[in-house]
């Protein structure tokens, strides 16, 4: 069944306004997803009646807000299908979530000449938390490479694959092409050689289905502001035994056990690594964006978002001086484009007058960038809200800049 | 030759008759970037280039008889144009002059608005890079 997208819309109430006096196109989901309505009262309604610290107040108001900030790690649980609540450990955001993985999983497993494979398209978030490992360790990390259109070479990731591979970190969905990376099968020949996988599901989490069983991912870190939540939030998955061998990554309250001026004794899992007061309005208020996919489907709006970006296709790739950047066969909803003999800056600036917020630049992708020898792209990125004749101002707004060049 | 202040009232007014669409105004920025004279291929090195967030800008200066020539150039158009903007009131102009002049064109014309704030922190950048030629030439004729 198809979505009412007019009716979805209506529960954004940030996408009804004008930016200079044009409608609102927001087109910059990758970056950051808006906010139902339901996030943002949850959010009001905790403060208003619910705020407290959780874990070990005497009070209701706190066993209140334990009961919430847990319901959502429980939420979280489900939506990527893990298999118990304790291999949920909430963090400031995807970066945070991998640093983690680097500084404690990374400092405890990884020594002198051991390797680590990231690929070609990672975000800086993805590759200078393993640079800093790297050097301090003398560990090497070793990088796949890519095609023209945006796709890992699947055959040189085996080849750099042997008994020294410690940790395969890799992005699921690339924020900067829109590639969907074959992780099921990664992960599987990462595990024949003994080295864990961290998945970077920061921009997939909001377009495909995620099961870490299935996948038998080793990590998986997202984040909630993509997901329709609240910023300074996100999440990062670990297998039990793994999470469990880790040592604690921040030391403070809510990850200790006992502590004496001798020795402290940790937590168990999940607390082990959630020091000091959570973000716990956010937490409870993410709960609600989990509800609002789940009430959708996820099949529904991966739905809606492959016809936009056919849909983009279609109209922009006729447009002469229209240059996609990224055409693999598998993305999600991404289109990286340039216009030839403009800078992407100035069409961004120039999308942004017609009300169209488009991202541009390296979008935290440098060595992708110099890979493909431009210095940055226009990203136009589609999520559930977006409908067709968005996607038409686009086409329009492409098409009359690349006219100016391209005549 | 009109002074610094005539050129700003020029400027000002041209852009008041744009009024107030915005994409006219980029447009027209955007052209402005043509009457840059011809920078030279060599001059686009490291050393020459303000640094911007998106957008690299390449300035060169030199002077004769006492007033300072510039010339720049620009990855992208619209930064072109400001540029231009710049040279237009500053251009062939006395150390001194360009040192004291007050760019209060900026202003009038609520160019921060038009173009945002990465763009303005680079405008910002390519006044002051200019103002220093001018102290430093300053200082040699001194000299």
């Amino acid at each position: 069944m198809s979505l009412n997208i007019d009716q979805i819309r209506g529960l954004f109430p940030v996408l009804h306004q004008e930016v200079h006096g044009k409608p609102l196109i927001y087109f910059d989901n990758a970056a950051t997803t808006q906010k139902p309505k339901a996030v943002l009262d949850s959010l009001l309604n905790y403060y208003e009646k619910d705020n407290s610290n959780i874990h070990r107040g005497a009070h209701a108001l706190a066993d209140r807000a334990t009961r919430f900030y847990e319901s959502t790690r429980e939420a979280v649980r489900d939506f990527i299908n893990a298999r118990e609540a304790a291999e949920i450990i909430f963090t400031k955001g995807t970066t945070e979530s991998i640093n983690l993985v680097a500084q404690t999983f990374g400092r405890k497993f990884i020594g002198k000449d051991d390797e680590l494979i990231i690929s070609t398209m990672e975000h800086h978030s993805n590759i200078v938390p393993w640079q800093m490992l790297c050097e301090e360790k003398g560990a090497v990390l070793k990088v796949i490479p890519i095609n023209d259109s945006g796709e890992i070479i699947y055959e040189e990731f085996e080849k750099l694959l042997s008994p020294k591979t410690k940790l395969v970190s890799i992005v699921h969905a690339s924020n900067a092409l829109g590639t969907i990376n074959p992780v099921k099968k990664i992960i599987q020949a990462a595990h024949a050689v003994g080295a864990r996988v961290l998945v970077d599901g920061a921009q997939s989490t909001s377009h495909l289905e995620i099961d870490v069983q299935d996948l038998d991912c080793d990590f998986l870190a997202f984040s909630a502001h993509k997901l329709y939540g609240p910023t300074g939030l996100g999440v990062l998955y670990g297998k039990r035994e793994v999470l469990e061998a880790m040592p604690p990554f921040l030391g403070g309250g809510e990850m200790i056990r006992e502590v004496t001026f001798e020795k402290t004794t940790y937590n168990d899992i999940p607390f082990k690594f959630e020091a000091g007061t959570p973000n716990i309005g956010d937490v409870i208020a993410f709960g609600e964006s989990l509800k609002f996919i789940k009430s959708l489907g996820k099949k529904a709006i991966k739905d809606h978002e492959d016809e936009l970006l056919s849909y983009a296709n279609e109209l922009l790739l006729p447009i002469k001086g229209f240059i996609p950047v990224g055409t693999a066969a598998e993305k999600v909803s991404v289109l990286s484009f340039n216009i030839n003999g403009m800078h992407p800056f100035d069409v961004g600036q120039m999308l942004d007058a017609k009300g169209i917020a488009v991202r541009t630049g390296h979008h935290c992708t440098q060595p992708l960038m110099q890979r493909f020898g431009i210095e940055g792209t226009v990203r136009a990125s589609f999520s559930v809200y977006n409908s067709k004749s968005e996607i038409e101002k686009l086409a329009e707004g492409v098409s009359q800049l690349a006219r100016i060049k391209n005549k | 030759m009109s002074t610094i202040r005539e050129i700003q009232d020029e400027i000002v007014s041209e852009f008041e008759i744009l009024g107030e669409d915005r994409e006219s105004t980029i447009f027209y920025i955007m052209e402005l970037g043509g009457n840059l004279e011809e920078f030279p291929e060599e001059e686009k090195k490291e050393e020459n280039i303000i640094k911007g967030c998106q957008s690299k800008v390449w300035l060169i200066a030199d002077e004769h008889d006492g007033k300072i020539h510039y010339k720049a150039d620009s990855n992208t158009d619209i930064t072109k144009g400001l540029i231009s903007l710049l040279i237009r009131v500053l251009n062939d102009r006395s150390p001194e002059e360009i040192i004291q002049a007050e760019l209060n064109f900026i202003n009038r014309i609520g160019m921060g608005n038009i173009i945002g704030s990465q763009r303005s922190n680079g405008l910002a950048a390519m006044i002051q890079q200019m103002k220093r030629y001018a102290l430093a030439f300053q200082t040699k004729l001194n000299t």
